[in-house]
């Protein structure tokens, strides 16, 4: 696959009051054609100025952006074929539903039967072919999300912004929204570039998620690569929960600590494996999920972990319990 | 008629309403069908003479014939009303724009900068005026000094000055309506335009412009009313050559003594503006449900 969007040792200084910020900060990063790609971040890492960047809304301090190739970093967002899905819609009040999603093709000079027939089967996708008439404000949140991600698929952009676009809805609509989203990519063939805070969303949409932290990239990989080999303790603990131990607790160097994720243990196992690593603890909270249960465990070093085997023994609270895990699933990262 | 309890609480406006604004106006329409005196104030007799004089002046023999006098004065009037509003708009759209675009600190001292003019009184402030346009004045005196110009130029005393002093008076009215809606606006929906290709000028013209048009509306009424019954600037910086409908009517009441006359040209004007606003309203109305 070819490189879509290459960005290129880009840093943004906002020059704020006294104190100058770099909120995005030497990075480089190339987005395939095709690809669902994700920032993913805590608040105030430089997802969002990045996602910015790339539309144009904000100037680089210094670096490049190309597309296909061509270089974009000096053009004004008008004049770049990318599009973007804003966090509130901003979609515009005094327009209906119809005009709003033809804006783009009319300002590209489209010819009018053109843009209707466009218009139309965008409303057809997004499934709100009844409601080309109406105006913004009488749409509910999600149909509101839906016509944004209308306006800019519309015009075919290269590459297709979403600034955390589905985190104004509710957990249902949320989901599926995040089904419809993927199934528009597999479609259209556009280049994602999606912004989030929200792991399970980067983890179940994502080909590839760029982990970000303080300007930089943490890590960049695959979900599952994301998930099972986090390259720094940052980004474990940001990606799911993460036990880090002293290796000693396991009978390994004391010099290191290792991490695992709650449901890779397994409590009161007597048919580990090989291999598996053993330690032992006192059960203090049992909390209940639904589809998991959540052991907290307070090891002999004073060290607490949380344990969400697949398998929930039938304990109480303040037993010994001795719990195991798998090897290959341990997680040695820088701190 | 008892008042229900919330309804007590309208009293002093009511009180005040009545007094200083029907009593008034109920007055007026009443005098406009009354005789006039000869040195003032009216007869209790009714008579049309006072909107016959608007539109016939009798000739040199006593026969009333067809005259335009008047109505040219209200068309000149409502053609300067127009013009004052038109030019407050292009400056004061650009104004509100700046002071909204500044960080909000910044803002709330151009809005003191921009009401700062009502401090002063305006008879004051259209005096200042004519110190600055006369011949010998501020405006001469730099154009000349700076070689630009030989002999001074007139710009008092004509439909240019009368035009200035009105714009200058009546701008914050527009400006604050504007910058209010402006403030209000949603300004990601300018960085959604420019996404979806719109170019500077396009924004303008397909979001900014509808956005605040119900801003520019409001400013537009509260520009066009007090500029169409003006007659200060009229008679300060427009001489005895510029007559507004304003001059007219006070003319009436003082200098010539006939209060019927007045009062009928007032309520011509009234209806004029009224006819005028409940077109704008209706476009108003038409706004607000397109924003809903």
């Amino acid at each position: 696959m070819s490189d879509c969007l290459v960005i290129e040792s880009v840093t943004k200084t906002f020059a704020h009051t006294d104190a100058p910020v770099k909120a995005v900060d030497d990075l480089s990063l190339n987005i395939r054609e095709n690809e669902f790609f994700t920032l993913l971040g805590p608040s105030g890492c430089g997802k969002t100025t990045l996602l910015r960047l790339i539309a144009g809304l904000e100037k680089t301090s210094t670096g490049r952006i190309l597309l296909s190739g061509d270089d974009i970093t000096s053009l004004p967002p008008n004049r770049r074929p990318v599009n973007t899905v804003f966090q509130n819609y901003a979609l515009f009040p005094h327009m209906t539903v119809a005009e709003n999603i033809g804006f783009g093709l009319k300002m590209l000079g489209r010819p009018d039967t053109e843009i209707a027939t466009a218009v139309t089967d965008a409303l057809k996708t997004i499934r709100l072919e009844q409601l080309g008439t109406r105006k913004p404000g009488e749409l509910s949140g999600g149909q509101q999300q839906r016509v944004a991600l209308a306006r800019a698929l519309v015009n075919r952009p290269r590459v297709l912004l979403l600034d955390e676009s589905l985190s104004a809805l509710d957990y249902k609509l949320r989901k599926d929204m995040q089904i419809e989203l993927k199934r528009l990519q597999r479609e259209t063939g556009v280049t994602f570039v999606f912004v989030t805070h929200d792991q399970d969303e980067a983890l179940s949409m994502s080909d590839r998620i760029a982990v970000m932290h303080k300007g930089r990239i943490a890590q960049l990989g695959t979900p599952q690569e994301i998930y099972h080999q986090p390259a720094s303790r940052f980004v474990a603990d940001f990606i799911g929960i993460c036990n880090f131990v002293n290796g000693g607790i396991f009978g390994l160097s004391e010099t290191q600590d290792v991490g695992f994720r709650p449901e890779d243990a397994q409590l009161n196992n007597r048919t580990h494996k090989d291999g598996d690593l053993q330690a032992h603890g006192r059960l203090t909270h049992i909390t209940y999920h639904g589809a998991t249960t959540h052991f907290q465990i307070t090891l002999s070093s004073g060290e607490k972990v949380t344990l969400a085997p697949h398998t929930a023994p039938d304990l109480t609270p303040d037993s010994e319990i001795t719990f195991s895990v798998p090897a290959d699933r341990l997680i040695r990262c820088a701190p | 008629m008892t008042l229900a309890r919330p309804h007590k609480l309208l009293l002093p406006f009511f009180i005040i309403m009545g007094l200083f604004f029907v009593l008034p106006l109920g007055l007026g329409l009443i005098y406009s069908f009354l005789k006039a005196a000869p040195y003032g104030g009216v007869i209790w007799e009714f008579s049309w003479e006072g909107y016959k004089r608007f539109f016939f002046v009798p000739d040199l023999s006593g026969v009333p014939v067809f005259d335009t006098g008047y109505l040219e004065i209200i068309f000149s009037s409502v053609k300067l009303a127009v013009i004052t509003t038109i030019l407050c708009v292009f400056i004061g759209f650009p104004t509100a724009w700046y002071m909204a675009t500044r960080p909000p600190k910044q803002r709330d001292l151009w809005i003191v900068l921009v009401t700062i003019p009502f401090w002063t009184n305006l008879l004051i402030r259209t005096y200042a005026w004519i110190l600055i346009l006369r011949n010998d004045g501020l405006a001469n005196t730099i154009l000349g000094k700076a070689g630009l110009i030989d002999a001074p130029l007139q710009l008092l005393y004509n439909e240019f000055a009368v035009t200035l002093g009105l714009v200058y008076s009546y701008l914050p009215f527009m400006i604050l309506p504007i910058y209010a809606t402006l403030e209000r606006m949603d300004w990601r929906l300018i960085e959604a335009s420019e996404d979806l290709y719109a170019n500077k000028a396009r924004t303008l013209w397909h979001i900014i412009l509808p956005l605040c048009l119900p801003g520019i509306l409001a400013g537009s009424v509260l520009v066009f009313i007090p500029a169409i019954g003006s007659f200060l600037a009229a008679d300060m910086l427009g001489g005895s050559k510029q007559m507004m409908l304003g001059n007219l009517i006070e003319r009436q009441f003082f200098s010539s003594r006939n209060w019927p006359f007045g009062a009928a040209i007032s309520v011509v004007v009234m209806g004029t503006v009224l006819f005028g606003l409940m077109l704008i309203a209706k476009r108003g109305q038409g706004i607000k449900d397109a924003l809903r």
